[in-house]
């Protein structure tokens, strides 16, 4: 039976589930997390994404063990893997800053862990080639981190952390410290690697562009606590929350009330005009009266003919079709699209199609 | 910084705790002798003297005639801070700021008086001191501490300057300052807690200052500290109470600086590292 | 026609003022406020020093080597190398031994001004004052005797004054803020990364150190050796006032100043001055000399 699995086919996913339940940790009096439940099937490509301070990383430390929990557990398959100190967990980690040890070549950077499981040399001279090709980084195997350049840099920082061959990767925002083109061309890296070695990854990002790009499943995270779980269509088109919403690139936050619905629509009363939106399946009826949140994508809030008037505050062009800021009665603020030149303190009447509007009730953040 | 919690670990974190509290409590014990017997009637082969008293205060101040030595290491140590103030900080603006050849051989002049010890390089100053009639005046004193202090007070004040941003002087002078009015106007407020650190850390460190001082002090220009070496040295011809009296009157002088150095500086200025954080 | 020839070139075009030029290289008004300390230096540090090497190769008889000669074949002189090595070279080592523990304990507290402030006393209190101290506390009635005899682990009170153990001891405290702190600073410039990366490679604690720490500390802690030996080379009232200066802790600095003060030979105190800078010199480029077979570079992070 054993055949050499050659690096370029998928194998099957490594590893056991990892279960995260009830996780909180407290720094003082702050609760960085506030109870995470979260289960992560064995070669998911997981991004946990949020903004700052929405204690994403402080999840990833507290998986890797860099960080204790106050409450809760981590499991994974049957073993129970919180008590554990981060050197008995096996996990692979990529750093913000690549952490690379400063004073070992490329070579001897990636081959650390097997050098601290004592691998016999022969073989950890094997596993270092392969997971070298695998980052397309050979050439610079005998390099120190100071003759590197950023991306080289975190090359050698994916591989060390696939060489020991782990059963999760974590990634803490690997990419933010690299340009922007550079930034495009890893994700694409990395998102292959992922499908050659097929272990199970959780990558931490404040990009929705990178998570949406590359995760199987992303986890929205905000003042400790999960918003929403989904695939990346999931989380684009029907955000469960205004504040998920607003991540996901909805921009334009309308407050209302709701003079009424007819089973498929519900009619807004927003900044001086009625608006209809219609309703998604598997929302609630909204009461009539009740205070609602409507959030628009700006590419979905176009400039015509009727609509919400709005006076213009900016504007820019962005190659085929100007998008600019504007201000409603009562000082809302609009992002919107228009197809003919706007300049600031032109007036404009905006308008969306009804099923281009979510709406939340105005208690949900 | 990951906080470890296996039984050898936290062996090692208890021994090494161990270790520092050892330290500081015979560091503490070694300063409470010397205040205990100052106030000691008589203190031999017991725990705790016999009684106490603080007659020994009055009379160690006569016999050694504390007044007149602390008025003479309070002029010396101000004028010590007062020069090496002056030109410390004005060199210290000018290396910060400027780069011209020679800089690197300038700069290690400025860095040897802090790494080579007083006693090497006080000997042969000294002697040249006495050879032009300074040795044993409190010009002489002045002089000699000048050459630690002054390096001193340019090594902590440069990361101050490099602090503050070069454009805001360039605008002073797009405005018409003239360079005294740039100092005076925008440089000194700004640079004005730096200057008070530097100048308090050059204080204390002028009164804990040996070597220098006994080898250019004559009998009536010895600080505080020179006097109590003599003191301690000639111990058997008088009450070790007495010596032990200056001993406090010096300690109190230092402390009392020192804790008013630490409302404005870190402890570790005061150490002074020759290179800073930057990578070496 | 032929060529126009440099005469019938137009005139050549006006020098720049000698002030542009200069302020082109960095010298301009301000720089020039650096001239009253570099003076001071120079008056009151660079040339003593070279006076006192001429100084010490101008002795009252004999050739200009007769100074040098007179130190190294009279054993009472040359034994002062012997005896100031023998406590500068352990009491360093010691600081450093004990500083690296403690340093790496005290990075990880979020409050260290009361430590580093107890830590920094020695330094402010003075050699003198110490010495005098231990004096006392070190003695056979004192306090560190008596708590060794209550608890019973010494029959006798231990000889610890006027020998070479108080003047170590003196050392040992007198010369740990520094070390401490330096080193202090030195662990705490490495990126703590790097010991998270180390983890969760499988890297235990004392792997950590072994691997990642100590290879990036060594550097450091050469320099934190030489700057710490430089000081207590230079000795000097603890090995009179709390050792037996004419015996076991007869030291290089109270040959020179005996030399230069007592007995009124400027020229032998200065030349023992020069060879006391002579050997701290050899010493310091040993050790650097070893450093820099090791990685010398930024500590602080990778980023490319």
């Amino acid at each position: 039976m054993p055949t050499a699995a050659s690096p370029s086919t998928r194998p099957a996913p490594r590893g056991a589930t990892l279960v995260m339940r009830g996780l909180r940790r407290d720094f003082g009096s702050f609760a960085a997390l506030k109870g995470l439940d979260l289960t992560i099937e064995p070669g998911e490509f997981v991004a946990l994404l949020g903004p700052s301070g929405c204690g994403k990383t402080t999840a990833l430390n507290c998986i890797a063990g860099l960080t204790a929990l106050s409450d809760g557990s981590i499991m994974l398959g049957e073993r129970r893997i919180d008590p554990l100190p981060p050197e008995a967990r096996g996990f692979g980690m990529v750093f913000q800053s690549y952490a690379l040890f400063p004073h070992m070549t490329a070579r001897r950077n990636v081959g650390f862990g097997l050098a601290m499981q004592k691998m016999p040399r022969r073989e950890a001279e094997a596993r270092i080639e392969e997971a070298l090709k695998l980052v397309r980084l050979t050439a610079q195997a005998d390099k120190l981190p100071g003759q590197m350049s950023g991306g080289q840099q975190q090359r050698v920082a994916i591989a060390r952390a696939i060489a020991i061959r782990p059963p999760v990767v974590l990634m803490d925002e690997p990419l933010s410290n690299l340009d922007a083109k550079l930034r495009l061309e890893m994700r694409a890296e990395i998102r292959r690697i992922h499908e050659t070695i097929g272990s199970t990854t959780i990558y931490v990002t404040h990009d929705q562009d990178e998570a949406l790009s590359m995760a199987d499943r992303i986890v929205v995270m905000r003042d400790g606590l999960i918003r929403q779980t989904g695939t990346p269509e999931e989380l684009y088109e029907r955000p469960a929350h205004a504040d998920v919403a607003e991540f996901m690139g909805f921009r334009t936050r309308l407050k209302g009330h709701v003079r009424g619905t007819d089973g498929k629509r519900v009619t807004v009363d927003t900044c001086g005009i009625a608006v209809g939106v219609a309703l998604r399946p598997g929302m609630a009826t909204p009461q009539d009266g009740e205070a609602v949140t409507l959030m628009i994508r700006p590419e979905d809030l176009v400039a015509g003919p009727v609509g919400l008037p709005a006076t213009v505050k900016i504007g820019e062009y962005r190659g085929r079709a100007f998008f600019g800021a504007a201000e409603a009665a009562g000082g809302t603020e609009l992002f919107f699209r228009s197809e003919r030149a706007i300049h600031a303190g032109d007036r404009i009447t905006v308008a969306a199609r009804p099923e281009q509007i979510l709406l939340y009730p105005e208690a949900d953040r | 910084m990951i906080r470890d919690h296996s039984l050898a670990s936290k062996l090692w974190t208890t021994a090494v705790w161990a270790v520092v509290l050892l330290f500081v409590l015979n560091l503490l014990a070694v300063i409470a002798t010397v205040m205990v017997d100052s106030v000691a009637t008589r203190w031999l082969g017991t725990w705790l003297p016999a009684g106490f008293t603080t007659h020994w205060y009055r009379d160690a101040w006569d016999e050694f005639q504390l007044t007149d030595v602390l008025i003479v290491t309070f002029e010396a140590v101000a004028a010590v801070v007062a020069l090496s103030g002056l030109l410390g900080v004005t060199a210290a603006y000018a290396l910060a700021r400027r780069d011209f050849p020679g800089k690197r051989a300038m700069t290690l002049v400025f860095l040897l008086p802090l790494l080579v010890p007083p006693m090497t390089y006080g000997i042969p100053m000294a002697t040249l001191l006495y050879r032009v009639g300074l040795g044993g005046t409190l010009t002489g004193v002045v002089l000699a501490n000048l050459v630690p202090a002054i390096p001193f007070v340019v090594l902590v004040m440069i990361p101050f300057i490099e602090q503050i941003d070069p454009r805001v002087e360039a605008a002073a002078r797009v405005f018409g300052a003239r360079t005294p009015q740039l100092f005076g106007r925008v440089l000194l407020p700004l640079l004005l807690p730096g200057i008070l650190a530097a100048l308090l850390l050059v204080l204390v460190r002028t009164i804990a200052m040996f070597e220098l001082t006994f080898l250019t002090a004559g009998a009536d220009s010895q600080t505080l500290v020179v006097a109590l070496y003599y003191a301690v040295f000639a111990s058997g011809v008088r009450a070790g109470q007495e010596v032990d009296v200056m001993a406090v009157v010096y300690m109190v002088t230092t402390l009392v600086w020192l804790l008013l150095a630490l409302r404005f500086v870190n402890p570790t200025q005061i150490v002074a590292r020759a290179k800073n954080q930057a990578a070496h | 026609m032929t060529a126009a020839t440099p005469a019938a070139r137009a005139r050549p075009h006006p020098r720049v003022p000698l002030r542009l030029r200069l302020a082109a290289r960095g010298i301009d008004g301000v720089t020039l406020m650096v001239l009253p300390a570099l003076a001071a230096l120079l008056a009151l540090f660079v040339y003593p020093f070279a006076y006192g090497v001429a100084v010490s190769l101008a002795p009252k008889v004999g050739p200009f080597y007769a100074n040098y000669r007179r130190f190294f074949a009279d054993p009472f002189l040359r034994e002062t190398i012997g005896n100031t090595l023998a406590l500068a070279v352990p009491t360093t080592l010691l600081d450093l031994l004990l500083a690296l523990p403690i340093a790496f304990r005290v990075r990880l507290m979020s409050r260290q001004r009361l430590l580093t402030t107890i830590l920094v006393l020695p330094v402010t209190l003075g050699t003198v004052l110490i010495a005098q101290g231990l004096l006392t506390y070190l003695g056979p009635q004192g306090w560190f005797n008596r708590v060794l005899m209550a608890l019973h682990l010494i029959a006798t009170p231990l000889k610890l004054t006027n020998n070479f153990w108080g003047v170590f001891a003196s050392l040992v405290i007198t010369g740990f803020p520094f070390t401490f702190l330096l080193t202090l600073s030195y662990v705490s410039g490495i990126d703590p990364a790097l010991e998270q990366a180390a983890a969760t490679l499988g890297a235990g604690p004392a792997a950590r150190f072994a691997h990642v720490y100590l290879p990036l500390l060594v550097p450091g802690l050469a320099v934190t050796f030489c700057l710490s030996f430089v000081q207590a080379f230079a000795v000097y009232p603890s090995a009179v006032l709390l050792g037996a200066p004419a015996g076991s802790t007869h030291v290089i600095s109270i040959a020179a100043y005996q030399a230069a003060f007592e007995q009124y030979d400027a020229s032998l105190g200065s030349a023992i001055a020069m060879i006391m800078g002579g050997v701290q010199l050899a010493v310091v480029l040993a050790v650097l000399g070893a450093r820099s077979l090791f990685y010398r570079g930024p500590v602080g992070g990778t980023k490319g």
